[in-house]
């Protein structure tokens, strides 16, 4: 018979042995450094020029977005909501390094400042995406039969509208009545997401199904773990790497689905300052101010390309045949 | 939430019977290319400190049975059809699936054949051990990895608490294979289902397994079932044999009188297929054909289009029921008496 008592009492006597044991554990001697799926990516990654250059230029961003103040420290103007009319597209110069625009606000302020509402915009889309489309996946995989018919179709009903077009159907069906910056980007977030997460989904049933019928999953169903915790801490983990990929992809083309929505003045709305308002704003006067266009262009053709690189690169790294 | 909830086997300590009594177990699998009677009427029992041996060669529903003792069947597709799985007194199959869980693992466990598959790739094998206790028995994960580090002592892996936090991708197969066993083993449990536990693994490593098995066993007096297709496994360690053939027992003995003189055609079938020492240079004998397709079981007996002494009467209507032959000896053959008698 078992006695887990004994098991227990056993189990009180040896706490010091194993707080000294695991403090022993991860130091110096690395000789027996576990590897896993995770840590061969790494290694792979650790080499990959792809993955540094991706990762520098995403991090630059997103400090961009985090502080934008730090990248004002040595411009000549800090504000990006002064605006004098008499500098009204004035081409870039010592005093205005990208110039002014047709308002004569600061080109490089409002450049830098743009940056927060696109990668909010992104990040915040691709976690919606994630969330709604990640459940969606694990139950049509995981539980099958009429839920995975249920989830299927519903998810093939939303693939089926093109994401760019479905924006400006949301956005233009239910005019803003948004004004603060924040409801505006939420705004464009849900307009995007709401057909975002397919994708995510049909990734995330396809790579459950895989790992459902895993051996392992068997033996955890067959020593006894609930079904949660079969989801959580073996099919969750093991079928999350096609899903960040994707998502890290995508993540650049939420940005410039943004700037797209917001060129056509629907997306956010100025007093807003985005890559997007800016470009539209520039299109009517490319012939006269081309500095207009060309940075808040470039800033976002890096940024989109950035996550792109980003998310090939762990791709990469993450598909072991590839090696 | 008291110890004896988290130990369903406990509150019927007291009962009198088999530890297991699996009767008339039947199974099929509901496919598009029709119903496939993956096991029927299967019918067998088992007490502490027995080993039961099932035999059959790949698709004969094996591990089917296992699948269904454990209630770990898919289904869909898979449906049990008939019968009971009664331990210590509590049919499982009649049990609501919350408590039926609380009985994996904890009362009833399984190895499985292939170690590397069967642990998650993604955590340390510590903490796959350790998860035993804090899903069953409620351990801190800090109590639960000093309890995984004792378990991996018992089953003799070297350098336990070095090898505690190693993932299963750094492990041999055999040493894979222990942590299996040892996982298994972690609750002392009443019942082992180990299938094909040494089918993936070398010949050496396939001797020392077995041995551990066997004395894990003795140590805890627990009941086994092993499952495999291989009679050189078994031999030692076995006490009786339930052989199965298409979903069916063909045959049921004690594993000594078996191999002396087996009742049923495919059981001799299956020793002779075993090489042999002394029979070298002769050709291997090999039963000829294939299993049948289980969703199209031949009328008669399932085995007459492979067997040897196949008449008429057996390629049509029942199959041949199971029979008491022998003291606790079964077969299911019309001719058993005839091949017992020929034998002798």
């Amino acid at each position: 018979m078992s006695d887990p008592a004994s098991g227990m009492q056993a189990a009180a006597e040896v706490p010091e042995f194993e707080r000294r044991f695991s403090g022993a554990v991860g130091g110096p001697d690395d000789v027996g450094k576990p590897r896993s799926l995770w840590t061969d990516a790494w290694d792979d990654l650790k080499h990959s020029k792809i993955f540094w250059i991706g990762l520098v230029l995403v991090t630059l961003v997103v400090v961009m977005a985090l502080v934008p103040a730090l990248f004002m420290i040595f411009s000549p103007n800090k504000d990006p909501r002064f605006c004098d009319l008499a500098f009204s597209r004035q081409p870039p110069s010592s005093s205005a390094w990208f110039g002014y625009d047709t308002q004569g606000c600061d080109v490089y302020a409002r450049t830098i400042y743009g940056a927060r509402p696109s990668i909010m915009v992104g990040v915040l889309t691709t976690i919606f995406a994630v969330s709604v489309g990640g459940a969606m996946g694990i139950v049509g995989g995981y539980y099958g039969g009429w839920r995975d018919s249920v989830t299927s179709r519903v998810t093939e009903i939303f693939f089926a509208i093109p994401l760019l077009l479905g924006g400006v159907l949301v956005l233009t069906s239910f005019p803003s009545g948004a004004t603060t910056e924040i409801a505006s980007v939420m705004k464009v977030v849900l307009a995007l997401g709401i057909l975002a997460w397919t994708s995510i989904t049909r990734i995330m049933r396809s790579s459950v199904i895989q790992v459902k019928n895993a051996d392992f999953v068997q033996a955890a169903k067959a020593l006894g773990a609930p079904g949660g915790r079969v989801i959580r801490s073996h099919i969750l983990p093991n079928s999350l790497a096609p899903v960040i990929v994707v998502a890290v992809i995508s993540l650049g083309g939420y940005i410039a689905a943004e700037a797209t929505l917001s060129f056509l003045g629907i997306g956010l709305q100025p007093p807003a300052i985005s890559w997007g308002i800016a470009i539209s704003d520039a299109a009517r006067y490319v012939r006269v101010a081309p500095h207009m266009l060309f940075f808040p262009a470039v800033f976002l053709s890096i940024t989109v390309l950035a996550f792109i690189m980003l998310g090939d690169a762990v791709r990469d790294a993450l598909d072991p045949k590839l090696r | 939430m008291t110890l004896t909830d988290l130990e369903p086997g406990s509150a019927a300590g007291g009962y009198e019977g088999h530890l297991l009594d699996v009767s008339g177990l039947s199974v099929e699998f509901r496919t598009r290319e029709g119903v496939a009677r993956a096991v029927s009427n299967v019918s067998f029992t088992l007490d502490e400190g027995e080993t039961l041996a099932i035999l059959g060669e790949s698709g004969c529903g094996k591990s089917v049975t296992a699948q269904a003792i454990m209630g770990i069947l898919d289904t869909p597709p898979g449906f049990v059809t008939a019968g009971s799985v009664v331990f210590r007194g509590t049919d499982l199959l009649t049990l609501p699936e919350d408590e039926r869980r609380k009985y994996r693992g904890d009362r009833i466990s399984m190895i499985f054949q292939d170690a590397l598959s069967a642990l998650n790739p993604v955590y340390t094998v510590g903490r796959q051990l350790g998860e035993m206790f804090t899903t069953h028995r409620g351990l801190s994960r800090a109590d639960a990895k000093t309890q995984a580090i004792e378990l991996m002592d018992q089953v003799r892996i070297p350098a336990a608490r070095e090898r505690v936090n190693d993932y299963p991708h750094q492990f041999s197969g055999g040493m894979r294979q222990r942590i299996m066993i040892a996982m298994a083993l972690a609750l002392d449990p009443d019942i082992v289902i180990a299938d094909e536990p040494t089918t993936a693994l070398d010949v050496t490593v396939q001797a020392q397994i077995m041995e551990l098995l066997a004395e894990q066993q003795a140590e805890r007096n627990m009941g086994l079932i092993l499952i495999t297709h291989d009679l050189g496994v078994v031999a030692d360690v076995a006490d009786k044999i339930t052989v199965m053939y298409a979903g069916q027992v063909v045959e049921q003995s004690p594993i000594a009188e078996l191999y002396a003189h087996p009742l049923h055609p495919y059981s001799r079938g299956l020793l002779n297929s075993i090489p042999r020492i002394d029979h070298k240079g002769e050709v291997l004998y090999a039963i000829k054909g294939l299993p049948p397709n289980l969703t199209r079981i031949p009328p008669g007996c399932s085995f007459a289009p492979r067997c040897d002494f196949a008449q008429d009467r057996c390629r049509e209507g029942d199959p041949p029921p199971l029979r008491v032959i022998e003291d606790e000896r079964r077969s299911a053959c019309h001719f058993t008496e005839e091949l017992r008698d020929a034998a002798h």
